[in-house]
């Protein structure tokens, strides 16, 4: 929706599709927690402080170019969200910001309570509608992108209430579809991120860089079973007040894994999640496979202060945070790696552009809380403008023929007739089982290849044969056909290079290679080569000395 | 803690399109303390039947507002809807039009995409 504002303003028209109602789907609307930028207004805070524990999450791999925009455009892009009326937490005349793990000052902001994602998205529906050159179509998913000599100018994509195909001419296209999180059994995601614009992005000749860095969330909601709120909402909980982690004897254990945590909540998520796998692991786990997370000492007054109407919602949830711990444990929330753009937020392929979690980069092999709404207002604004203005200066292209040889292939496409049982739901669902038991937090080679063969048989011998129903009216079964079309593809892509990743670095854990490797100090760039990932080592890109300091 | 039991709820789902006489499908789902309608739903097309047409997207926060649907006879958002044993009727909204099954067409006009349709042929 960013983009979309930002590219009209460039005085071009725009088409916004959303698989999903606008506004409605993604993962900005379950973002309950906080959006980081360096506005000082807690404490004293600069840009280049904010891209130091930026590139040091990283782990070095940052993409330092892409780092650079996402904290120095942060707080300009904080303001204009305020200026279109998104309420951020205001103590007197400051915004209130709070410190979060890997941040070195305060400096993440937020909607009480626990609303920013869904706060942030209504100013920006609101902000979309209000401007005449922007078309907004609902429930179209867009399945496949049409190319003509090396440059994108078009779209196809499946409206689900009617389960037509459509096509869309567009002189520069932006995939801000989000990330890939729908591919594992346990995710805080909604659904629509099964990681479509990564496929689009492959399929159309485009690359992909760091697809191994899945970040998985340390204290993702298990038990008991928590609805009208958002799996990963624990996280704000520790800021505030705290919060102890401990297995499943009920005792602390994070300081065995080389950090500092008792309930002051400093160590970083892949650490976190690392030992509470390790944990489980040793049987040391709670019964849904996870850790306890404790507030027992926080007194009922200061959780009903720092969260008010939230702790109600908890109680109708059976969860008295005074009385029981609940469950938590890692779940696939963020996916670092992903198209692989330059600072104009533009793909190799021409009139292609990425923003938001669907580029990859910015934040190497392990993302800052806090990181990722502010990069979705600074990529998304900064990708409408580039492709605002290269649409600007295109004379009109556009050919119906080759959008209608696009569409044939497509409406090719969906298995008709299928004498199987199986739908393409169920075969999601045993592809989300795959990928968290064999390319989850923790990974080995052996298992990994396991992977790599199953994913190959079902995109080969089983994707072409399934159960599709016949209704043309949102047709639920047509729409998971494409997603998973997708879905195979991009969980490709995070195996592919996975196991071709000989170390362990940031998110990325293997336990057949638990050290840093000086030599894979590199990102890697996956293509498709005549149907096949091929998977190719570059140099970071680091930023022009002294940027930082003048910026 | 004590774990959530399992427990057995009958899903009384209606069907058809716009042009069928509604009909009433039951299914039975098991569930532990704590699901949702939306749970249910979800679990029957993987486990039941995949035609059944449902809207959610954030599938548990009630942030997208998508999910909604009459609950015995309620309005009411499915994934904050909590399944209690026993025969749980679900039916779509009755003040907007039917598209499928629980679907009713809750997409604002100006965001519709017949208005944009390019025919292929």
């Amino acid at each position: 929706m960013y983009a979309a504002i930002s590219a009209a303003r460039q005085g071009v028209s725009v088409l916004l599709l959303d698989k999903s109602l606008v506004g409605r789907g993604g993962a900005t609307i379950m973002a309950q927690m906080t959006v980081a930028a360096a506005l000082g207004q807690e404490e004293p805070d600069d840009c280049a402080t904010h891209l130091r524990d930026t590139l040091e999450a990283g782990r070095e791999l940052c993409n330092e170019e892409l780092a650079e925009l996402l904290c120095y455009d942060g707080p300009a892009r904080i303001l204009e969200m305020e200026g279109w009326g998104t309420r951020w937490a205001r103590a007197g005349d400051r915004i209130r910001q709070e410190i979060a793990p890997g941040h070195s000052r305060k400096r993440c902001c937020y909607v009480d309570f626990l609303n920013t994602g869904p706060a942030v998205a209504a100013t920006l529906r609101r902000k979309v509608s209000e401007v005449a050159a922007i078309r907004r179509l609902s429930n179209i998913a867009v399945v496949d992108l049409i190319i003509e000599d090396g440059r994108a100018v078009g779209a196809i994509g499946l409206s689900l209430a009617e389960g037509e195909l459509v096509t869309c001419h567009a002189k520069a296209i932006i995939l801000a579809a989000g990330g890939l999180t729908k591919l594992y059994e346990r995710n805080s995601a909604s659904s629509n991120m099964g990681g479509e614009a990564y496929a689009l992005a492959l399929w159309a000749g485009a690359e992909l860089i760091d697809m191994e860095f899945v970040q998985f969330f340390p204290i993702g909601h298990l038990a008991p079973r928590l609805v009208g709120m958002d799996p990963i909402m624990w996280d704000p909980f520790r800021y505030k007040l705290g919060g102890k982690l401990l297995n499943g004897s009920f005792a602390e254990f994070v300081d065995r894994y080389g950090a500092v945590d008792f309930g002051k909540y400093t160590v970083t998520r892949d650490i976190a999640a690392y030992a509470i796998l390790k944990e489980v692991e040793a049987g040391r786990g709670t019964p849904h496979g996870g850790a306890y997370l404790d507030f027992r000492h926080v007194p009922e007054a200061q959780l009903r202060a720092a969260f008010g109407p939230v702790i109600d919602r908890l109680l109708s949830n059976g969860i008295n945070l005074t009385k029981t711990p609940v469950e938590v444990g890692p779940t696939a929330h963020y996916q670092m790696g992903g198209i692989r753009v330059n600072t104009r937020m533009e793909t190799c392929i021409k009139g292609l552009y990425a923003a938001g979690e669907a580029v990859g980069g910015a934040n190497g092999a392990n993302r800052l809380s806090g990181n990722a709404i502010t990069e979705a207002f600074v990529f998304g604004a900064r990708a409408g403008a580039c492709a605002g203005a290269e649409a600007k200066t295109l004379s009109r292209n556009r050919d119906d023929k080759l959008a209608a040889v696009a569409l044939d292939r497509i409406q090719s496409m969906p298995p008709r007739g299928s004498k199987r049982e199986t739908a393409p739901v169920i075969l999601q669902a045993e592809l989300q089982k795959l990928m968290w038991e064999k390319a989850g937090p923790f990974r080995t080679g052996e298992k990994l290849s396991e992977a790599l063969r199953r994913i190959r048989d079902m995109r080969e011998q089983e994707l072409t044969d399934l159960k599709i129903a016949s209704d043309r009216a949102f047709n639920l079964d047509l729409q998971d056909w494409f997603e998973l079309r997708a879905m195979l593809t991009t969980a490709e892509a995070v195996v592919t290079s996975a196991l071709a990743r000989t170390e362990s670095r940031g998110a990325h854990q293997r336990e057949d290679y638990p050290n840093l490797d000086p030599l894979h100090l590199k990102n890697q760039v996956l293509k498709l080569e005549e149907g096949a990932l091929k998977s190719t080592w570059i140099d970071p890109v680091r930023r022009a000395a002294g940027l930082a300091e003048n910026g | 803690m004590v774990e959530g039991s399992i427990n057995k709820a009958v899903l009384r789902v209606r069907r058809g399109g716009p042009a069928d006489t509604p009909r009433f499908e039951d299914f039975e789902v098991p569930f532990e303390d704590g699901m949702s309608v939306l749970d249910a739903l979800r679990w029957i097309r993987i486990h039941r039947d995949s035609s059944l047409a449902i809207r959610y997207s954030c599938i548990n926060a009630n942030a997208c507002k998508t999910c909604m649907a009459l609950v015995d006879g309620q309005v009411e958002y499915t994934c904050i809807a909590k399944l209690l044993p026993g025969i749980v009727t679900v039916e779509p909204l009755p003040k907007r039009r039917l598209i499928r099954d629980l679907v009713t067409d809750v997409v604002p006009d100006e965001e519709k995409a017949l208005l944009a349709r390019q025919q292929p042929d």
